[in-house]
């Protein structure tokens, strides 16, 4: 299956043990990950003060969500302006279904997609299917995952743990195209002219967004194929799902925005192709327009003042490359389409932290800090997945542990202390010592005099 | 109560504390051509420095034996070029190479973004033909981000381009030219 959703069919360790099995995914994750981290540098490296732009970017989303409220009414507001419709979906189903009615209203049993998680968070393919219409995917790697019925293993490179080999017999069976070589380039070509007929027929297309501006009422995508372009182009109607949480106040925020996205995510200066589009224009693309704002969870997130800062998330994938066990279990073992250490702090939460499954994801972390380094919005993941470790264990003596690893990592001094193995950090070890879970299955080590993060980072170069 | 109701009823009920919130002024600063040039080339388009007086030839070189698409409104005049008359899209799949203004473009990242202004058109024909053209004048060359996003009429369609199409899907090996432009080209005309 391509869809997804957020439920987690089993624990992580479970899920993980599995998924260790798996040779080929680690090899080519490992190779991935830490090549999209050392071109990442280089251009990060390019801003004069990253700290800075890391901070105004964390300063903005903090200031939308602060807001939420205006910046969603004038959204609203200026799209139906512009000649857009807007729905408000409170739940995954309510959203399917407001998609499903248009596209039944205009007789429509195939629509184009843009790749977006929100869709596969609210398992959109799947339920349309059942629904008599198909979601044809777009994007080169959720193409090769739709047509393995696989689901997607990382945010950025979905089909990263395909082999080129692997996706030319993919493409040979299911495309029912003869195809000489396996040379990514003649691969690309294939995927090109099978959806370039799509694109060309298609009368309904759907996509998530990137971000809106509330004070304009535009949508952006942003994208490196073309296939966003496509779909927003060419098809008569246009369905945009997008999380609440998206929306910026002003047209001036995307630049923010832009300067820490593609560097985070590609680590590209700037990616191919970003479309930017307001209501309906006449005489060009979509005549159509239906935004969807969906909350699935996220107000759950929002209320609560330590996990807030997840909302933040700009989906850039970078905290996923640099962390030591997502790179180890890859995505798979998330059960979730949020993998790595935000999947770990955002799948619980949206599930209200009442999935058991799913509050077993914060334990999914060595606590070494190098995601909340990477986040390009200061996300303070380990903050939230020890926060977040108290709030699934109800023994009060648990409970206690994990509130003196709160108190530790929401502290960036304290947290270093503790990670150089100052006699906090022994302190600390021994509290998730007192955790049934934590010990069974592992020796609690002596406090190392490196920490994990330093040793993991050598080890590396 | 509705969907729209429930939520705007939780996200009050969240009451997230409301900070004072700052826009820092970006300095406005000469842009550097040098700078916006080599970062287009590095995205791996084709990047031409050219006078005001060499352009139509350079056009008319580059479309030579090609079927060519421009912007009813297009300033510059080329051999054999075809004018966009609304033609379908099926009908688009037939022009090689279409050639366009642009509303700026970025030093910063080498980007230039269309804005459906004067010499751009609708969306489509940068699109589906396969090569795209575009000319910018250096005084439509800005420094920063910030700067570029105030020089587009943002409530119309805006395409933002930084090199061709691409993608790096299959074991992350770069693909240049997946459904948009497969080349792109650009003109960068001295003041
Ligand atoms: S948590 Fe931060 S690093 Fe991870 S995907 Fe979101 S924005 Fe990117």
């Amino acid at each position: 299956m391509s869809g997804g959703g957020i439920r987690p069919a089993t624990s992580f360790t479970s899920a993980a043990r599995e998924t260790l099995k798996n040779r080929t995914l680690r090899a080519n994750l490992g190779f991935a990950t830490r090549t999209i981290c050392a071109k990442r540098e280089r251009v990060v490296d390019e801003i004069e003060d990253w700290q800075a732009t890391r901070s105004a970017g964390a300063a903005l989303k903090d200031h939308a969500l602060a807001n939420l409220e205006e910046n969603l009414l004038l959204l609203e507001k200026q799209v139906e302006a512009a000649g857009g419709t807007v729905h408000w979906a409170a739940t995954a189903q309510e959203a399917v279904e407001i998609v499903a009615k248009i596209a039944r209203s205009h007789r429509i049993s195939e629509v184009v997609k843009v790749k977006s998680i929100t869709s596969d968070e609210i398992e959109l393919n799947d339920s349309l299917k059942k629904q008599g219409i198909e979601a044809i995917e777009t994007d080169l790697a959720e193409l090769i995952c739709q047509l393995a019925d696989d689901s997607p293993s990382h945010i950025l490179v979905p089909a990263i743990h395909k082999n080129r080999e692997e996706i030319r017999q993919l493409f040979a069976t299911k495309l029912g195209v003869e195809i000489e070589s396996s040379e990514p380039h003649r691969l690309a070509e294939v995927a090109r002219l099978h959806l370039r007929e799509k694109f060309l027929t298609a009368k309904m297309a759907v996509s998530g967004a990137n971000f809106a501006v509330a004070s304009t009422g535009s949508i952006g995508i942003v994208e490196s194929e073309g296939n966003g372009r496509m779909c927003l182009t060419l098809p008569d109607i246009l369905v945009t799902i997008m999380g609440i949480e998206k929306v910026l106040p002003e047209w001036s925020d995307v630049a923010t925005l832009m300067r820490l996205l593609p560097r985070s995510s590609t680590a590209e200066r700037m990616n191919p192709y970003t479309s930017v589009w307001t209501g309906v224009t006449p005489g060009d693309g979509p005549q159509e327009f239906h935004l969807i704002l969906l909350d699935n969870g996220r107000t759950n997130v929002l209320d609560d003042p330590v996990g807030r800062q997840t909302l933040r998330c700009i989906r850039c994938s970078a905290c996923l490359n640099v962390c030591p066990v997502y790179q180890r279990v890859g995505g798979h073992a998330y059960g979730s389409v949020y993998p790595g250490p935000i999947g770990a702090i955002l799948t619980p939460q949206l599930l209200a932290m009442a999935d058991e499954n799913a509050n077993t994801l914060p334990f999914a972390s060595s606590m070494c800090g190098a995601c909340y380094e990477a986040c390009p919005v200061k996300i303070n993941i380990p903050e939230v997945l020890a926060y977040l470790r108290g709030k699934t264990h109800k023994q009060p003596v648990e409970l206690a542990a994990f509130q003196v690893a709160y108190w530790v990592m929401s502290d960036s001094r304290r947290f270093s202390a503790a990670l150089r193995g100052k006699r906090i950090g022994a302190s600390v070890a021994s509290m998730f010592g007192l955790v049934k879970g934590w010990t069974d299955s592992r020796e609690m080590p002596e406090v190392p005099a490196e920490s994990f993060r330093d040793w993991w980072r050598k080890r590396d170069r | 109560m509705t969907a729209k109701e429930r939520i705007l009823s939780r996200i009050r009920t969240a009451a997230v504390p409301r900070e004072d919130y700052f826009r820092t002024e970006t300095p406005v600063q000469p842009a550097s051509i040098d700078l916006f040039c080599e970062r287009v080339a590095d995205y791996r388009a084709i990047v031409h420095r050219v006078s005001q007086d060499e352009v139509s030839a350079t056009l008319n070189r580059i479309c030579e034996g090609r079927r060519c698409l421009v912007a009813a409104d297009f300033e510059f005049v080329i051999e054999g070029a075809i004018a966009d008359a609304g033609f379908t899209h099926a009908e688009l799949v037939d022009f090689e190479t279409t050639i366009t203004s642009c509303a700026v473009g970025i030093a910063e990242s080498g980007t230039i973004v269309l804005d459906a202004g004067q010499g751009q058109g609708r969306r489509a024909i940068t699109l589906i033909p396969d090569h795209h053209v575009c000319i910018i004048r250096a005084d439509q060359v800005v420094s920063s981000l910030e700067e570029g996003l105030e020089r587009v009429m943002v409530t119309r369609p805006l395409t933002f381009i930084s090199g061709p199409s691409a993608t790096s899907d299959i074991e992350l090996v770069r693909v240049e030219g997946v459904h948009g432009p497969r080349k792109l080209e650009v003109l960068v005309v001295k003041a």
